[in-house]
């Protein structure tokens, strides 16, 4: 019986019986489906905060307010941050697990389609229950991306709007993270053990424990502020007892595990494509295994460097301080990996090796950075600066934004089928590396030398930098719409390509055709493919 | 005015900071966190210095392999790939060691200031700073002398939007006050900081102080500026505060102790008849004056 559905199920395969029209969005299961919708969402987002860090960028562009009042301007920036985490990375990788998961691990589609769909089909309801505040009375909320009591208390008619949606966020994430997890523990192909799965696999099964780790942490934080905010209780209020600091203890224990939810797929994004263009397998993969562990167990014990100057008892400065430069050391280890699997290869630069490559220069920056910011002493003259902006822009867009790109470039010929325009690529690469740059560089200059973040406004010693930086984050911003175009021509048409889209890929992803049948691995590959592909 | 003009009002500026290269070289050099005028700033720019050259080496040595790799390891100039270094546990331990070894190095000095920050005993005066929506209370608490301070007032005007004063002219746009804190130097001075309304931050870059100014709790913060470096330091609120957070400077009057034993005394004075002569005034018309709280109870009975 069983053999005989999966005969019929093959030949119906053939005939590609999936939903058409809207239906195919809508109902959709299918794994690649949702992948696209999530990525058409992260990219829509992608524009709608970066509209949003231009206009931040052109008031700071001279001294004086040209454009916007500066509760507006605090708008810009709380919902530049909301959007850019929630909307664009964290949806893109989650895109890039639906499409890439099942075809790496040898599995059909995922473990739960139909809670697949409801996962994503919750996120343009929170992300247009977020924008339209602003368009409620009071306007859209201002307190900042971490929504700090008491001064989020503040926020008018929009806060249970914020509240809502971050909720809705969260769920999303816990029901995606939860499908990867079952999917890669049960869907594997037979021969792929643990350790031969691909780093993007490994990668993203961490990264979603992680997720159900602290999803339901922000969940509790913003559900005290509601009910701090409607229902009387006090519990970040210090006349009732309360005590706002305890706000930020809960937020950042969310936060810190979120800032790696937000890198190790972007580990194992490049860990894929560093290989391929090196022509060499991954130098150590199981050190890169065991170092993506021990980030994720770091990540839950350094959250108060978030708050160095909150007040804290030194014992507990000195416990954030060793624990955070400890996450230098397999940080560096996976840095070290990756110049070694580079050593002795054979390369070749196309967009994906080159954004992979630029990842590696630039997120360095921002771990330099980063151990710079750990140290307390020192921390209390870069906090709340622009040296901290500059700092998480290295890692967050020179970092898990160019990882995605780099993703992307590596895998739109297999979802496809067609080769997209390499030079195009290489331009885009090359104008983005370097506005980026022109962007975030001086803004270490401008943190250190004492301006602080989230202003509208400064004093005229910061505008010779402040111009240098707007004038990068125009040219960045324009670059992407040559990507925009590159995406769109690639996906209407262009050369074909073979299953093996690049020279060097290894991996099960690549042993199926390009564009992949509509159900990935309806027969789960046996044991050579599986070692082909696990080529470490 | 419409986006148009307010594009074209960027022009000129555009224009001029284009012309003005050369003659305006300050902004430029604009690049470093300052040395300071106490000895824990000094203190914590050398840890500055330290961790940013370990980076800087590190850099050097892990960006150099890498572009090493990049230049002979090219597919296009025939590099064939050694397709058997995948592992070597020597290298492996070496490259997870020695960064542990580096960072115990600098993590000793850094607890050693950080120690020393945190030391606020043996103060010689204490002062109660208090943020608020949007400025400063400072309060003399061993010498009833209270006041607030804001934003100046030529600042102030030229922050409008589109206030069409141009920033350059304004004297320290942005960082003054009407009302500096004044503080006697070579003297370890205490501050309590907490907060009115939200959280606010006291940051003062050249003293090496930045401490959150937060609602129903006390932090406590010290400098001590140099004998020598009398002068006017100036800071802004670190912690976003709301709409105005980026209009709430402080600026700091340090001066020899003579001089601030003399203000401190005839403000003390001044303060003192100024509040007697307010009481006067207002008691007259309705003494006993009646407990505002009291007032507030009769005039709402469906509270109680």
């Amino acid at each position: 019986m069983a053999e005989q559905h999966a005969t019929t199920a093959a030949t119906h395969d053939e005939h590609d019986h999936k939903p058409h029209g809207w239906r195919r969005w809508v109902f959709a299961t299918n794994h690649k489906d949702i992948g696209t919708m999530y990525l058409v969402l992260s990219g829509t987002m992608f524009f709608i905060g970066g509209m949003f860090a231009e206009g931040i960028r052109a008031e700071l562009f001279k001294p004086g307010l040209q454009f916007f009042d500066p509760q507006f301007f605090n708008t810009l920036t709380t919902l530049h941050g909301l959007i850019m985490i929630f909307g664009v990375i964290m949806p893109a990788f989650v895109g890039l697990a639906n499409w890439m998961i099942p075809m790496q691990v040898g599995a059909p589609d995922m473990a739960l389609p139909r809670l697949n769909n409801f996962s994503f089909w919750i996120l343009p309801f929170a992300f247009t229950l977020l924008l339209s505040s602003l368009f409620v009375p009071g306007g859209a909320p201002a307190g900042g991306w971490t929504m700090y009591p008491p001064l989020i208390l503040q926020t008018g008619a929009s806060f249970p709007m914020l509240i809502f949606s971050v909720h809705l966020m969260g769920m999303s994430s816990i029901l995606g993270a939860i499908n990867v997890i079952v999917t890669i523990m049960n869907m594997r192909a037979p021969s792929m053990t643990l350790l031969r799965m691909p780093l993007f696999v490994w990668s993203w099964l961490i990264t979603a424990y992680l997720l159900i780790a602290v999803m339901p942490v922000l969940a509790g934080a913003v559900t005290m502020l509601l009910t701090d905010h409607f229902f009387g209780t006090t519990f970040f209020t210090a006349a009732g007892g309360g005590d706002p600091v305890m706000f930020q203890h809960i937020f950042w224990f969310f936060g810190h595990p979120e800032v790696y939810i937000m890198i190790l797929p972007a580990f194992g994004i490049v860990s894929e494509i560093i290989p391929t263009f090196s022509r060499k397998p991954l130098f150590g993969y199981e050190a890169m295994v065991y170092a993506i562990a021990s980030i994720a167990f770091l990540s839950f014990i350094v959250w108060a460097h978030h708050m160095f100057t909150v007040g804290m008892p030194l014992a507990a400065q000195l416990f954030f301080m060793l624990s955070t430069m400890l996450i230098a050391v397999p940080t560096g280890v996976k840095v070290f990996n990756w110049v070694a699997t580079m050593w002795k290869g054979s390369l070749s630069f196309e967009p994906p090796m080159l954004f992979a490559l630029a990842f590696v220069f630039l997120f360095s920056i921002g771990g330099f950075s980063g151990l710079m910011l750990a140290m307390v002493p020192a921390d209390y003259q870069y906090q709340d600066t622009y040296f901290v902006v500059a700092h998480f822009h290295y890692v967050l867009v020179t970092g898990a934004l160019f990882s995605i790109m780099a993703a992307i470039y590596y895998w739109l010929p297999k979802w496809t089928g067609h080769m997209y325009d390499l030079k195009l690529g290489t331009w885009h690469f090359w104008l983005s590396a370097i506005f980026v740059n022109v962007l975030f560089f001086p803004q270490h200059f401008l943190g250190l030398a004492g301006m602080p973040r989230r202003i509208p406004d400064y004093a005229v010693q910061f505008t010779d930098w402040n111009m240098v930086s707007s004038v990068g984050a125009f040219g960045f911003g324009l670059a992407q719409f040559l990507f925009l175009y590159l995406i769109i021509k690639c996906v209407r048409g262009g050369a074909r390509t073979g299953n093996r889209a690049w020279e060097g890929a290894h991996g099960l992803e690549w042993e199926l055709t390009s564009p992949p049948p509509f159900h990935s691995w309806t027969d789960p590959p046996g044991e050579a493919l599986v070692a082909r592909g696990a080529a470490h | 005015m419409t986006i148009r003009e307010r594009l074209a009002s960027l022009a000129p500026g555009a224009a001029a900071w284009a012309l003005a290269l050369p003659a305006r070289a300050s902004g430029w050099g604009e690049l470093n966190m300052p040395r300071g005028v106490t000895d824990i700033s000094r203190k914590i720019y050398d840890l500055h210095m330290t961790i940013f050259w370990v980076c800087v080496a590190i850099g050097v040595v892990v960006f150099g392999v890498m572009i090493w790799s990049i230049v002979s390891f090219r597919k296009s100039r025939g590099a064939v790939a050694d397709v058997t270094l995948v592992h070597n546990t020597r290298v492996e331990i070496v490259w997870t060691v020695v960064p542990v070894i580096i960072l115990i190095a600098m993590a000793v000095p850094a607890a050693r200031v950080l120690v020393e920050i945190e030391d606020t005993t043996r103060s010689a005066l204490t002062i109660k700073v208090t943020g608020f929506q949007w400025g400063w209370q400072y309060d003399y608490l061993d010498d009833g002398v209270m006041y607030f301070s804001h934003l100046d007032r030529a600042s102030n005007a030229a922050r409008e939007l589109l206030s069409g004063i141009d920033p350059t002219t304004v004297p320290h746009y942005l960082l003054n006050v009407d009302h500096p804190l004044v503080v006697p130097v070579d003297t370890k001075v205490r501050l309590l900081i907490t907060g009115a309304d939200v959280i606010h931050s006291w940051w003062l870059p050249d003293f090496g102080v930045k401490k959150d100014a937060i609602p129903g709790f006390i932090n406590e913060a010290w400098f001590k500026v140099d004998a020598d470096k009398p002068g006017l330091y100036r800071g802004q609120c670190a912690e976003l505060c709301g709409r105005d957070h980026g209009f709430m400077p402080i600026v700091v009057d340090a001066r020899p102790r003579a001089d601030f034993d003399a203000w401190l005394k005839s403000t003390a004075a001044e303060q003192k008849q100024a509040a007697a002569a307010q009481a006067s005034a207002a008691g007259a018309p309705a003494a006993p004056a009646p407990a505002p709280t009291a007032t507030a109870a009769a005039t709402t009975p469906g509270a109680g």
